[in-house]
């Protein structure tokens, strides 16, 4: 099993304590299990008083959950951060090129870096945005981007999150709860704040403005509404940002221009942060049945009077089948070799992919190219015979739909257990924030850990919690 | 030919609308065998209309109108001069690859049954893709009766299909799902067709579908009349289904109550028109 071979992130592959880890050993040492214990049901208190929950679709029982959370915080060193911090700029800075390229000249089709019909007939990319000119040139404006690591210096980009990722609320609260439970701690690190994300994402959005907008530019947070799994989160963040929640409802287009209704009367709107999906933006251009969007939108925006947060179509950037040809698209645009790399992956849409992952469906894990969320997913190693099975009729039917990778054995770290203080498998997913003027990354993002022994998937939805993430100052 | 057009959508309120906004795909262009002679929107509420090019090279017309109104009437109207060009589109606006228009949408899934029809409809034509997309045509034409009754503007090709009836969007719909189940790239054209036999008002637009065949191009195949396109065709708006052409789409606020009429006619030039 891959798995007992995995990088412990605390202590290494020899069992030697790592640098960024001393401090945190020498206190797991030190605190009694009932101390940790007791702190662990206060952060869980506490998160309940907050009242952060999630959604989980398609589980009748429990509607709102909490997520759960880990007080073993999981530490990065100022030179690791620094590797990552560089490659998520660059690989964030490619997305933006490929998706500019790819509604405007495509040539990164013509070079044939990427096959025409992974764009054409993929249902992620968008006509309508074809020619379309966005504000400033720029699609992604918040990224999260999903990075495993599997020893000391390798670390991989699993999955790129250009479409509404979230998760940002989690990296808030995470730390505020840390701080509240743990100052000693603190006092014995230097870590690098979170706590301004906030601001940061307030200046991205409002240096996105359009050209035709007063100096002083309106941004709006605009959400699904109540029923949205990740409500609290955009409520969360309105309230940091101190913009406005709005729902569809409580816009309209005039001449345009998109208006928020308002007690003093309509007032003109010229960023939305949208955690709304394309399909529902608007009724006229998209999904006629949407009432969750707001009739006229892309309108405005084709008349480039409104900045949509992220763009219309940035789908095609994080399609999973494109996922695989990041590395030449990178170095197509950029002539730079990606300091993130990917994981190595087979396209099943290749004959000979298909073949190889065929007769290792056991060692391998196969994702459906338009899933999301840990569904549709199949973890060789640990799926019994029926799945397995189930997984090489549907790769035979649809083999365009799926790509596969190796069982990556992805890092540890010390997590709180029922059996006191276990390793278990951790990913990181850093919050990329592209304005007009740079791009700016809160030092660390949210790391998510698979409670269950041996568990590779840290989805939320599917039994995965958090954990606050530090990056040390140096 | 030379054809004159008038296209009116009237919308009535029985409680007054608040306001409406609407895209509109109403204005035809010119290609080979198509020449507008004149062409004008109007809307029976003081607004203004802002034109723009979708991406698939529509012209489109967006405006908002504040109420409160109990009616609000959109007229297109115009004349356009036609040649017959044996169903072959020429010099039309081209933003994308053929390939694009294989993609699936919502309303041109591909189905077994629609599968299985083009597949047989193919292999009874033998080799070719134009021969398989005439195959197709014929037996689309036979196999699905002319109904305005079971179908409405969402109903899926599989749907009509499954009822072997619906109108002309229903049957392109499903010529559209069954050409590209065959890998050929196909497309729905909103437009107006004018009837040989006199009769001039019809009670909504026309629709057919174009399909990419090698080494000729796009051809544009109408399987409610059974024929490719003619002189007759006065081609309007393309998409890869009706949602993409649709002439009309908004919503309004306020009011309740609403019905909506469309009364179109078509006739030659210089002729009477009646109403």
């Amino acid at each position: 099993m891959p798995v007992r071979l995995a990088f412990d992130e605390m202590k290494g592959a020899d069992g030697t304590v790592r640098p960024a880890y001393s401090e945190l050993a020498d206190w797991l040492k030190d605190i009694r299990p009932d101390t940790l214990d007791h702190r662990r049901q206060e952060a869980e208190l506490l998160f309940r008083r907050i009242g952060i929950t999630f959604a989980v679709y398609g589980e009748a029982d429990a509607q709102e959950r909490l997520i759960p959370f880990d007080v073993i915080p999981r530490i990065l060193s100022a030179g690791e951060w620094d590797t990552l911090r560089r490659g998520l700029e660059q690989r964030v800075r490619a997305l933006n090129m490929f998706l500019r390229d790819i509604y405007t000249r495509r040539e990164v089709l013509r070079a044939g870096i990427v096959p025409d019909d992974l764009v054409f007939q993929n249902p992620v990319f968008r006509p309508e945005m074809n020619g379309q000119k966005v504000p400033h040139d720029i699609y992604v404006h918040i990224a999260g981007i999903d990075i495993v690591r599997v020893d000391a210096d390798t670390f991989y980009v699993l999955e790129d999150n250009a479409r509404t990722p979230s998760g940002v609320s989690y990296m808030l609260e995470n730390r505020e709860i840390m701080l509240r439970l743990f100052p000693e701690l603190f006092a014995r690190h230097r870590i690098a704040p979170v706590e301004n994300y906030p601001d940061e994402l307030l200046a991205t959005l409002t240096s996105l403005a359009p050209d035709s907008a007063p100096g002083d530019p309106t941004v709006v947070l605009l959400t699904p509404g109540v029923y949205n799994s990740a409500y609290y989160e955009h409520s969360f963040l309105a309230d940091k940002l101190g913009v406005e929640l709005v729902e569809g409802r409580d816009l309209f287009v005039k001449g345009g221009v998109v208006y928020m209704r308002t007690t003093q009367g309509p007032k003109r709107v010229d960023v939305i942060y949208r955690r709304v999906d394309d399909d529902f933006l608007d009724p006229l251009a998209f999904r006629p049945d949407s009432g969750l969007g707001v009739a006229g939108l892309m309108s405005a925006y084709q008349a480039g009077n409104v900045t949509l947060a992220n763009a219309v179509g940035t789908g095609i950037a994080d399609d999973k089948a494109i996922y695989s040809y990041m590395p030449e698209i990178l170095k197509f645009y950029l002539g730079e070799e990606p300091i993130l790399k990917n994981v190595p992956t087979w396209r099943c849409r290749e004959p000979d992919a298909l073949a190889y992952v065929l007769d290792h469906l056991e060692e391998l894990v196969v994702k459906e190219v338009h899933g999301s969320g840990g569904y549709g997913m199949l973890i060789g190693p640990t799926a019994d015979k029926a799945q397995i099975a189930s997984f090489r009729t549907k790769l035979k039917l649809d083999p365009k739909g799926f790509i596969a990778q190796p069982t990556l054995a992805l890092s540890t770290c010390p997590t709180c257990v029922d059996a006191g203080v276990a390793p278990r498998h951790v990913d990181l997913r850093p919050f990329v924030l592209t304005g007009r003027d740079r791009i700016r990354i809160v030092p660390g993002g949210l790391t998510r850990v698979a409670l269950k022994a041996g568990s590779l998937v840290v989805n939320s939805s599917q039994g995965g919690g958090t954990k606050d993430t530090w990056v040390l100052d140096r | 030919m030379r054809i004159r057009i008038s296209h009116e959508t009237v919308y009535r309120y029985d409680q007054p609308a608040g306001g409406v906004i609407q895209t509109l795909r109403l204005t035809p262009r010119n290609h080979v065998g198509q020449f507008v002679v004149d062409w004008r929107i109007d809307v029976s509420e003081n607004c203004e209309l802002a034109q723009h090019e979708d991406a698939f090279g529509n012209i489109v017309h967006t405006f908002n109108a504040d109420g409160p109104f109990t009616e609000l009437r959109v007229l297109a109207e115009g004349e356009v001069e036609t040649q017959d060009t044996g169903g072959v589109v020429r010099g039309t606006i081209e933003r994308f690859p053929e390939s694009l228009y294989l993609r699936e949408t919502p309303l041109t899934r591909l189905d077994p049954a629609i599968a299985e029809f083009a597949r047989a409809a193919s292999a009874a034509a033998g080799g070719g893709a134009l021969k398989a997309l005439h195959g197709l045509l014929a037996r689309l034409h036979g196999e699905m009766a002319f109904d305005t009754d079971p179908t409405h503007p969402a109903t899926t090709a599989a749907e009509a299909f499954a009822m072997k009836r619906g109108v002309c969007q229903d049957l392109t719909h499903v010529f559209i799902a069954a050409a590209r189940s065959l890998g050929v790239p196909a497309r729905y054209i909103g437009g107006h067709f004018h009837r040989n036999d006199g009769v001039v008002a019809q009670e909504a637009g026309h629709a057919w579908a174009e399909a990419f065949v090698p080494d000729l191009g796009w051809v544009a195949f109408d399987p409610a009349n059974g024929i490719s396109a003619t002189d007759a065709h006065v081609r309007v708006a393309v998409g890869l289904d009706y949602l993409g052409a649709a002439p009309v789409r908004g919503t309004r606020t306020g009011g309740a109550g609403e019905a909506l009429t469309v009364a179109v006619q078509v006739a030659q030039a210089g002729r009477q028109m009646q109403s």
